[in-house]
């Protein structure tokens, strides 16, 4: 069990980095509380693997500290940090059994072998491998096997943490729901600290209490599901989260009224831009959008609409600008051309690419 | 359903057909032809049946006396060479760096001695280990060891056994380098987080994940063992005595010392088949070993 | 040209890969295999493209058979989930590798890498090697080249699984313009019900070397023939339950009783298992839904929307409800089912009713 604590960390794979494009890493301050599940979303090169491996002790950052519980345990190798690790791909004890696959971590610190049987039976019951404790580990599916992993991070009672890579990758879609759930359950019941790596935001998103959200080696937000998903910090987090992500419409904004093009939206509270901001739009959820729900609406050009078979994405345009919006699975659109509105509540603005506070 | 047929592709095996027929099938059938008669010379053939194998079957009598001996000898080399090439060649693999400057000068050094012709091996070590002008020899003897392989029966053992571990542990030490090598790096980075001490990772990763390139390995060195003939014939010549002198040498003593062209016929028929079915052996376990892999796969 | 398998079945030793297989597809349309690790889809791939050959049946291409036909004789291109290129050729080279093999004129092969490449928004790269881009553009790379090839049948084999999940939705939404611009037949497999859904096209789900169903993607996700089929394509996956009507009412497993309304009407009495998708299980009421009681196992919340795990008398459903709902492991949960959008299957698993549903433009 463990609070981690990143200080000031930052790390180049170059030997002297002289500008902020040289780091992989760019320096940061975090604090992940005892108990906690943390995800760190981002799209490949963010960052993300490389801030993982750091705490996992595989690489040595170049500046900064890491503390676990308050000590300094930036210079210790893998071994002496109480961390367990589940990766992309299954790895697991060929030769061995389940049973001895979990007893593994223990039988290695010479714990008791009867406190190992204890122990490695309440694990297995937590990820329900019971029945499977006699089999070959060898002959098991991909997802038995990514439980076995955990199993043997969860069966330490020492352990601080446990750091996922991306651990559903090999798994199919129906069995993500199932493991997502236990995984859940298990952090319930475990209280361990989790740092979970994705690009997937479904993953993070559910898994995690919070989720950092990085981009090109910089953390742009930390926070709840609901907070990324109802307040973007940046655009690139509108973007990222959710499926399709937030439009981003360029717009012009005086006081409490954006105006794009020829269009006019009325805010649902002033809004001062940032002086010299280059760049204002409008970021709004495709969630928040309705088509011809008031005859008040903005005429957009409707393109195409998708079905996802939960709901329907239609693409449309305005004033030349493409916008997803989200509708209902029965929903119906005749025509080209359709009237938008927009849940002002959900509408915001952004200058250069960050919030703008109202 | 209708797949083209044309009988003239026919033809086209012909070259290989020919190839194999003249330099396989007839030389074999003259062995078998041989060991089926016995000749004083003069080019004069009478008939012997399966005499000539029971002589060498039945340990009692001279020939098969003499097949046993050379035989045993035989088990015993390639015993020993496994023994300490396979665990040896792995050690030296694990010990081969992984990435830097180093990788290519190793894989080079490594090389080198399977580059060697047997000849110029068997050339090198016999004079390398001669008391008298041999560096190695020399040494040996006035570090106050009795050291000659021309007459000590175990001095010719040392440095036939030892010849072959410099000429071939490179190659399990290559093979087991390239399996290795292909292991992940999460394998090494789960056993640092399990605690497992450098044995165990060995035991539970490193070994398992071998198992099909050490099979191979074994499976060349010990074919390759068995029929050795011509470093021991350049080193030692059989000698001293009899006590190197495996079957390849024995056989060549019969057949072209002696000319006892028949029983040397049914040796080599003898020997053939023991070899073919050591092969057969071990692809029947190296299959299994895969249909084993298989079914794993099929599972996951 | 159409691709046809005229009952094509693989048996390897004994065991059945693919079990016998009609199935046509047409020219210029996308066509998804749908099914999960190792139901069979690569290797109706590897039949469709020759690179095995079927132990029954036929493979015909236009009406001429081609069953026998090694795959270097037919005129198919393949993309497959590792990114595949020429690592020391230029992107340009390699879009224009499987022209210089057919020997096409210089100027040709100009413009055809040209359009490719503008297809599939490649221009800024052309000059650079594989190893220079993105997984993403490297994807892109392969898919160019077996474009430009101008192979009558083009196989992907989940060639966005190892793509970053907004790259992939990004390519999943150009993908469709990219084929219907080309006009060969191709075949898509994938894993996940969403993306055969956006690919649209049709749809043929497979389960352990079967193609359970074949037809345009919207009504095998709307009317799935049978109970495995409708498994098959949904995700988050169906939930299921098994009910007694008796003529006026349905009885659950866990003792609770149901009107026998919405697709359930005018049923005949005996057992049938009743399918329905998380997003038609809603934790709020709204009229013309039925309350049924359990008790949450998981919240799983999204920002957006919340996935709650529910355990109703012994069958784990998940309801899918729009907003946030943190509930702890255990509590008591009403949740309200919507009897009109019940997929009902008879005792062998047959589809008996199906919801009705409109939308769309």
């Amino acid at each position: 069990m463990a609070k981690i604590e990143l200080k000031n960390l930052a790390h180049s794979y170059k030997p002297n980095p002289s500008q902020p494009s040289d780091y992989a890493l760019k320096p940061m301050n975090m604090t992940w509380e005892q108990g906690g599940a943390y995800a760190l979303l981002g799209p490949s090169g963010c960052g993300k693997t490389t801030l993982l491996n750091i705490v996992s002790g595989l690489v040595k950052p170049s500046q900064g500290q890491i503390f676990f519980d308050g000590q300094d345990v930036t210079a210790l190798p893998t071994e002496k940090l109480n961390i367990a690790q589940v990766f992309q791909f299954p790895v697991i004890y060929d030769t061995m059994t389940v049973y001895q696959n979990l007893a593994f971590p223990l039988k290695n610190r010479h714990v008791p072998a009867s406190a190992i049987d204890a122990r490695v039976k309440e694990v297995a019951k937590m990820l329900d491998l019971e029945r499977d404790l006699g089999r070959k580990a060898r002959g098991l599916t991909a997802d038995m096997k990514q439980k076995i992993s955990l199993g043997r991070g969860l069966v330490r009672a020492d352990v601080g943490a446990i750091l996922f890579d991306e651990p559903l990758t090999v798994i199919d879609p129906h069995m993500k729901w199932q493991l997502r759930a236990q995984l859940k359950r298990v952090h319930e019941q475990s209280n361990v600290t989790m740092v979970y790596v994705t690009h997937d935001q479904t993953e993070a998103l559910t898994i995690a209490d919070k989720v950092i959200v990085m981009y090109d080696g910089e953390v742009v937000q930390i926070g709840t599901p609901q907070e990324l998903f109802e307040r973007p910090a940046h655009t690139f987090v509108g973007y990222f989260i959710g499926s399709p992500g937030m439009n981003v419409i360029a717009a012009e904004v005086a006081g409490d009224v954006a105006r794009i093009g020829q269009h006019q939206i009325t805010l649902n509270r002033a809004v001062t831009a940032p002086a010299g901001a280059k760049k204002i739009e409008l970021g709004i959820r495709p969630e928040f959008i309705t088509l011809n729900g008031a005859a008040d609406g903005i005429p957009v050009k409707v393109k195409r609409v998708e079905d996802t078979g939960r709901f329907q994405i239609a693409r449309v345009e305005l004033e030349g600008m493409p916008l997803a919006v989200i509708m209902p699975e029965d929903a119906r659109i005749d025509g080209d051309v359709a009237r938008l509105s927009v849940d002002k509540k959900h509408l915001h603005v952004y200058a250069d690419g960050h919030l703008v506070e109202g | 359903m209708d797949k083209p047929i044309d009988n003239r592709a026919w033809f086209l095996a012909l070259p290989v057909v020919l190839i194999v027929a003249f330099n396989a099938i007839v030389p074999l059938m003259t062995v078998v032809n041989y060991s089926v008669q016995d000749t004083f010379g003069n080019n004069e053939f009478f008939w012997n049946g399966i005499g000539w194998f029971q002589e060498l079957l039945d340990p009692t009598t001279d020939l098969g006396g003499r097949f046993f001996d050379s035989l045993g000898r035989n088990a015993l080399f390639s015993a020993i060479i496994l023994a300490i090439e396979v665990p040896l060649g792995v050690l030296v693999g694990l010990c081969m760096p992984k990435k830097g400057p180093g990788v290519a000068f190793t894989l080079v050094v490594m090389a080198l001695p399977l580059l060697v012709p047997w000849n110029v091996v068997g050339t090198i070590w016999q004079i390398f280990a001669r008391e008298d002008i041999g560096l190695l020899g020399w040494i040996v003897n006035h570090l106050g060891i009795d050291y000659n392989y021309t007459l000590g029966p175990l001095s010719a053992w040392i440095t036939i056994v030892t010849m072959d571990v410099w000429h071939w542990t490179s190659l399990i030490a290559l093979l087991s380098y390239a399996g290795l090598r292909s292991i992940p790096d999460a394998y090494y980075q789960a056993a640092k987080i399990d605690g497992a001490s450098r044995f165990a990772v060995f035991m539970t990763i490193e070994l398992p994940k071998l198992r099909r390139v050490l099979l191979i390995g074994v499976l060349l060195r010990f074919m390759d063992s068995f029929m050795i003939y011509t470093e021991p014939f350049v080193v030692t010549g059989g000698g001293p005595g009899n006590s190197t002198t495996i079957l390849s040498i024995d056989l060549v003593k019969l057949a072209l010392g002696q000319f006892d062209l028949g029983s040397a016929a049914a040796m080599s028929i003898v020997y053939n088949l023991i070899i073919l079915a050591a092969c057969w052996l071990f692809y029947t376990v190296m299959t299994n070993v895969d249909a084993d892999r298989d079914a794993t796969r099929v599972e996951a | 040209m159409a691709v046809e398998l005229e009952n094509v079945g693989l048996t390897v030793r004994g065991a059945v890969h693919i079990h016998p297989t009609s199935l046509r597809l047409e020219r210029g349309t996308i066509n998804v295999l749908l099914g999960a690790t190792l139901s069979g889809k690569t290797t109706l791939m590897r039949l469709l493209a020759g690179l095995d050959q079927p132990s029954s049946g036929r493979v015909t291409y236009d009406g001429r058979d081609m069953t026998r036909v090694p795959v270097r004789k037919r005129n198919v291109a393949m993309v497959y989930q590792q990114f595949i290129n020429y690592p020391a050729l230029s992107v340009y080279e390699n879009i224009a590798s499987p022209l210089r093999v057919q020997g096409v004129a210089k100027a040709e092969i100009e413009t055809k890498v040209a359009r490719a490449a503008s297809l599939l928004r490649l221009e800024p790269y052309l000059q650079r090697t594989p190893l220079e881009l993105s997984g993403g553009q490297q994807q892109r790379t392969a898919i160019a080249r077996a474009l430009v090839k101008g192979a009558d049948l083009v196989l992907l084999d989940e060639p966005l699984a190892n793509l970053d999940y907004k790259l992939r939705e990004e390519l999943r939404a150009e993908l469709p313009r990219i084929f219907g611009e080309s006009g060969a037949v191709f075949v898509y497999a994938t894993t996940e019900p969403s993306e055969a859904l956006l690919l649209g096209g049709n749809t043929a789900t497979l389960h352990e070397g079967r193609v359970t169903q074949y037809g345009r993607t919207v009504d095998v996700y709307r009317h799935p023939h049978d109970r495995i089929t409708a498994e098959v394509f949904s995700d988050p996956p169906m939930n299921f339950v098994d009910l007694n009507l008796d003529g006026s009412h349905a009885h659950l497993p866990n003792g609770q009783n149901i009107p026998q309304i919405g697709t359930l009407q005018g049923l005949a009495s005996g057992s049938y298992v009743v399918g329905f998708r998380p997003n038609h299980v809603a934790v709020t009421n709204r009229p013309g839904l039925v309350p049924i009681a359990g008790k949450t196992a998981v919240s799983e919340i999204t920002g957006s929307e919340s996935f709650i795990h529910v355990d109703v008398g012994g069958f784990r459903w998940i309801a899918l409800e729009a907003g946030v709902y943190e509930l702890n492991p255990g509590t008591d949960l009403t949740i309200y089912l919507d009897p009109a959008r019940f997929f009902v299957f008879d005792g062998n698993g047959r589809l008996v009713r199906a919801p009705q549903s409109e939308g769309g433009r």
